[in-house]
């Protein structure tokens, strides 16, 4: 089964290198130009993994951590932040918002696909 | 036709054919748009006698060549029985005006003669002849009869 | 093009937008308001650059935007207050990646930044950091590339280890799964995976959101231990984690080890002590709790909050500019189509009123309203353009040493997107000219009472169908003796010239003048305001000055909205149909016989309203025919060129006024004098578009022709 990905990011260059990159491995990818975005396409978009920048317009990554996480629809689906702050302090505010892990921009294709098969099936 | 029977197809160029004041002339056809009756042109101030001015082709400005002008020879008024060849090389599009086209002809790199050395014949425009029949067809080099943009002079 | 460098042109298309999200975010903080959305919104930009330069491993840009972004935190969080210096580093530093994104763009490299060297140590100055540690941008910069470990490296031998994994409920909360972390543990070498299902209690009294379950694998790989831990990078502090290399022959299974002896190679961080006592949620390992376990209605009203009060985003495409160029010669095509059609229904006699001529009547709308609506997919707001000029006013302000102040106005202003991109060149100049010659040096502005802060106004206004940009700078105005002098000098005007003041300030247009009695490094680059002149001409604008002694001069450009199709009037001369564009025709009229004089041999004038105007035989000049005797039949064109003059054209009728669509007789001839184009007429026949400078410029001939400033008016 196709895995279904939901990417949030407010940069349209990281878009597309995300649209590029998870097509490729042969991910289902919806995506999304910001937090507000992100949330109102949650539900048809059906996530599998969610991918979510942090610092966005409107709504932030840890505002869509902590709605997704409120859904109980979504309380397990793993959230995976994009962040070009690899700091642990970075870190630990992603996971007490409830992300599952995050990947460290400028990604690779494999990192990027480690990440999500380390989060989901 | 004999040619085709040579080997060497890559030499065989297709030329249209056309008269101009009784006389014969071609050129590549690979630099022919198409073909189209005369229509009257705008006059364009200050332009060379052979450019007979402007027409509208489908939206696009093109000049008028007048050949027989170029080429130095008598020149009629244009009439509805003139034809317009528009060619493109390299860019620009331009209509040449002819009297009638009259064939498409094959002909070798072979077949082509050197221009005879004769003063004052418009050879400068001419890259060869080629015998037809007992006709002398004109081979034109089409890059020195086209008019230089006068955008760079102006 | 390559999906490469698809995405690099997408990188440096948004990066021009966040430029400007940045350039208008600092403008505003310059305003002196510090509203928090803006500064966000500025370290967005700010990031976004930088996540994306490092994709495209932009080095010089990553390195920059990342100092940049640093001071923007710092300012974000309120460990650095906005004052002038900060504002000005900013500025500064704005207009830096501005020019390290066009150098990566033009490829013209990512190397060296030296010029930003010194910035790079303000912008480290402000946030109070030391030195410029290349290790800790290494590390935030490093891609997550570990799993390449797998597959390459020197470990090229065998190790053991064992593994030990005992998930916390904090783990499975956080959406992490173990299932899915054991099996890309498995994934790096052959494994033997144990499930402990000692703790498991009675099914009665099982809580599913307790983690129970423990696993042992003994794993043998090929990887190192880091890459082992990188599995677990997720679950740091979410789980209990042993990872021991047990022995590197890989024969001898050694049974696993217990919990206790794998405690020294554990991470032992407090909330994972605590964890191992407590795998019940305890208070302190709650710090990932608040947002589970509070009510869903919070983080629901929050998202609702920032919902309503977000502006509803715009939705927009790109599209290749081709697409719409081809998509406007289309409709170009439609509105002649639909001329000719017009004049075969008339020429057929087809009666007014008709079916026939009402649905032509509405065609005719359609059209119209097409070609308006596809001319405005091409206008775009000057602002990127007056951003750009406001760095270009800083840059010559550090340049020449004045400070000064930029302002604009009017930076919404659509114009055609051609004409945007060819305005910049002059614009520049203008600017450049300004600050540089314009500005007085701060010592001089306080001896005659003005502030040291010199103002550069830049301003945008559509006005009747036009676009008028200024550039008015509060300097000391056109020292109208000195430029008469030069003139003079270089033979531009007869030294006993009767000249208007506006006359004298229009003479720094003409070719060959230049006020600069110094080469200058800014505006004295060979280029003059001549050349400006010409290229605004070439967009069919025009270009004028009022200055006013002691108090500033203003640049006006007009210009027309669109170069694609021009208001006409449509006439007759000699013979000929030609098109006179609207926008210089001041007015017209018949021959006023008994106004009209000879002056010398070929020339004439006629007095309207008491000035006298030269004649211009449109007819003649264009070769048409020759000369003609003026009669009361023949009609006059009053016009006003872009440098001011007015001529009278002499034709011979006037047909009618419409929207012609321009058409270049560059492509397939080559410019022709007095003519600016061609359009095609609803006959389907070239009529040429008159370009009324270069006609009365020509009619000039003999230098006899007078013309009257539109000062004299």
């Amino acid at each position: 089964m196709t895995l279904k990905v939901l990417a949030i990011d407010d940069s349209r260059t990281m878009r597309d290198l995300l649209q590029v990159s998870l097509s490729e491995s042969g991910f289902d990818i919806t995506l999304a130009e910001d937090g507000i975005d992100g949330l109102d396409k949650l539900d048809a978009a059906n996530p599998d993994v969610v991918i979510t920048d942090i610092n966005m317009p409107r709504l932030d990554g840890f505002g869509v951590i902590e709605a997704v996480r409120a859904k109980d629809a979504y309380r397990a689906t793993p959230i995976l932040v994009l962040t070009t702050e690899s700091s642990p302090a970075m870190k630990a505010r992603a996971r007490d918002a409830g992300a599952t892990g995050w990947i460290v921009k400028p990604f690779d294709d494999v990192a990027l696909a480690s990440a999500i098969r380390r989060v989901s099936a | 036709m004999s040619e085709m029977n040579e080997n060497d197809a890559e030499d065989v160029n297709e030329l249209i054919a056309f008269r101009i004041a009784e006389q014969d002339f071609c050129f590549n056809i690979m630099s022919v748009r198409e073909i189209r009756g005369w229509t009257p042109a705008t006059v364009i101030p200050q332009a060379p006698p052979y450019v007979r001015g402007v027409i509208n082709l489908r939206g696009a400005v093109v000049p008028i060549v007048d050949l027989a002008a170029r080429l130095g020879l008598e020149v009629p008024e244009p009439n509805a029985r003139n034809v317009i060849i528009i060619t493109q090389i390299d860019g620009p599009i331009v209509g040449l005006l002819v009297d009638a086209v009259s064939d498409i002809l094959s002909a070798t790199d072979k077949e082509v003669q050197p221009t005879p050395d004769v003063a004052g014949t418009g050879a400068e425009f001419l890259s060869g002849i080629i015998t037809r029949e007992d006709r002398m067809i004109r081979l034109l080099n089409l890059g020195a009869i086209l008019p230089e943009k006068t955008g760079a002079a102006a | 093009m390559s999906k490469t460098d698809e995405l690099r042109a997408t990188f440096f298309q948004e990066s021009e937008d966040l430029l400007e999200q940045l350039t208008d975010g600092l403008d505003e903080m310059s305003g002196g308001e510090v509203d928090p959305e803006t500064v966000n919104s500025v370290f967005r930009a700010v990031h976004s650059i930088k996540g994306g330069a490092g994709a495209f491993a932009l080095d010089a840009v990553v390195r920059f935007a990342h100092r940049f972004e640093n001071v923007l935190d710092a300012l974000r969080n309120g460990e650095l207050a906005l004052n002038g210096n900060v504002l000005d580093v900013m500025m500064r530093s704005s207009d830096h990646l501005t020019v390290l994104l066009e150098a990566a763009r033009d490829g013209s490299g990512d190397e060296e930044d030296a010029a930003g060297e010194p910035l790079l140590a303000e912008l480290r100055a402000l946030t109070g950091e030391e030195d410029d540690t290349p290790a800790e941008v290494d590390v935030d910069f490093t891609p997550m590339t570990l799993a390449l470990d797998e597959f390459s490296g020197p470990a090229a031998s065998e190790l053991r280890f064992s593994v030990d994994f005992h998930p916390n409920d904090e783990l499975y909360r956080s959406g992490n799964e173990a299932v899915f972390l054991l099996r890309e543990l498995c994934a790096l070498g052959e494994a033997e995976v144990d499930c402990d299902l000692s703790g498991l209690p009675e099914f009665d009294s099982l809580d599913p959101e307790q983690s129970v379950l423990k696993w042992h694998v003994a794993l043998q790989t090929e990887a190192s231990e880091t890459a082992l831990r990188e599995v677990f990078e997720f679950v740091e502090g979410l789980c209990d984690l042993t990872i021991t290399e047990t022995a590197g022959d890989g024969t001898a299974e050694l049974p696993p080890l217990p919990d206790l002896s794998g405690q020294s190679v554990t991470e032992t961080t407090a909330s994972e002590m605590e964890a191992v006592d407590a795998p019940a949620p305890s208070a302190a390992v709650n710090s990932s709790a608040p947002a589970l376990s509070a009510s869903p209605a919070a983080p629901d009203k929050k998202v609702a909050a920032d919902s309503a009060k977000a502006q509803p985003v715009a939705s927009t495409i790109r599209v290749d500019l081709h697409r719409i160029d081809r998509m406007i010669n289309l409709v170009g095509e439609l509105v002649i189509n639909q001329a000719m059609l017009t004049q075969a229904v008339k020429r057929d006699g087809i009666s007014q009123g008709s079916d026939i001529d009402v649905g032509l009547e509405e065609l005719r709308t359609l059209t119209r309203q097409i070609q308006d609506s596809v001319m405005a997919i091409r206008a775009q707001p000057v602002k990127a353009l007056f951003q750009r000029m406001s760095r270009i006013a800083r840059e010559a302000g550090t340049d020449t040493g004045k400070t000064l102040r930029m302002l604009t106005e009017g930076a919404s202003t659509e114009i055609d997107k051609t004409v945007i991109e060819k305005l910049a060149d002059p614009l520049t100049h203008m600017i450049r000219n300004a600050v540089d010659h314009g500005l007085e040096n701060a010592e001089d502005r306080i001896s005659v009472g003005k502030s040291p802060e010199g103002t550069i106004r830049l301003s945008a206004a559509h006005l009747s169908g036009r676009v008028v940009i200024e550039i008015a700078d509060d300097g000391a105005g056109i020292n109208r003796e000195k430029v008469r002098k030069i003139a003079e000098e270089k033979g531009l005007i007869a030294p006993d010239a009767q000249l208007t003041a506006n006359d004298i300030d229009n003479l720094i247009f003409q070719p060959g003048f230049s006020t600069a009695t110094t080469l200058t490094a800014l505006s004295g680059r060979g280029v003059g305001m001549d050349v400006v002149k010409k290229s605004i001409q070439s967009l069919g604008g025009r270009v004028s000055i009022a200055s006013d002694p002691g108090k500033g001069s203003t640049f006006s450009i007009v210009l027309p909205l669109t170069l694609a199709v021009l208001d006409g009037m449509v006439i007759e001369v000699g013979g000929q149909t030609v098109v006179v564009p609207i926008s210089s025709i001041v007015e017209t009229m018949r021959v006023p016989t008994d106004q009209v004089f000879q002056l010398g041999k070929n020339n004439a004038v006629v007095r309207i309203r008491g000035n006298y105007v030269p004649i211009v035989d449109v007819g003649a000049v264009m070769g048409y025919r020759p000369p003609v005797d003026i009669t009361g039949s023949h009609v006059i064109l009053l016009v006003e060129t872009a440098d001011g003059v007015r001529a009278a054209l002499l034709i011979d009728l006037i047909h009618d006024q419409r929207q012609v669509v321009i058409k270049g007789l560059e492509e397939n001839y080559g410019q022709v004098p007095g003519v600016a184009a061609a359009t095609i007429l609803g006959d389907g026949r070239i009529a040429l578009i008159l370009d009324p400078s270069a006609i009365v410029g020509s009619g000039a001939g003999g230098g006899a022709v007078l013309s009257t400033p539109i000062a004299a008016e």
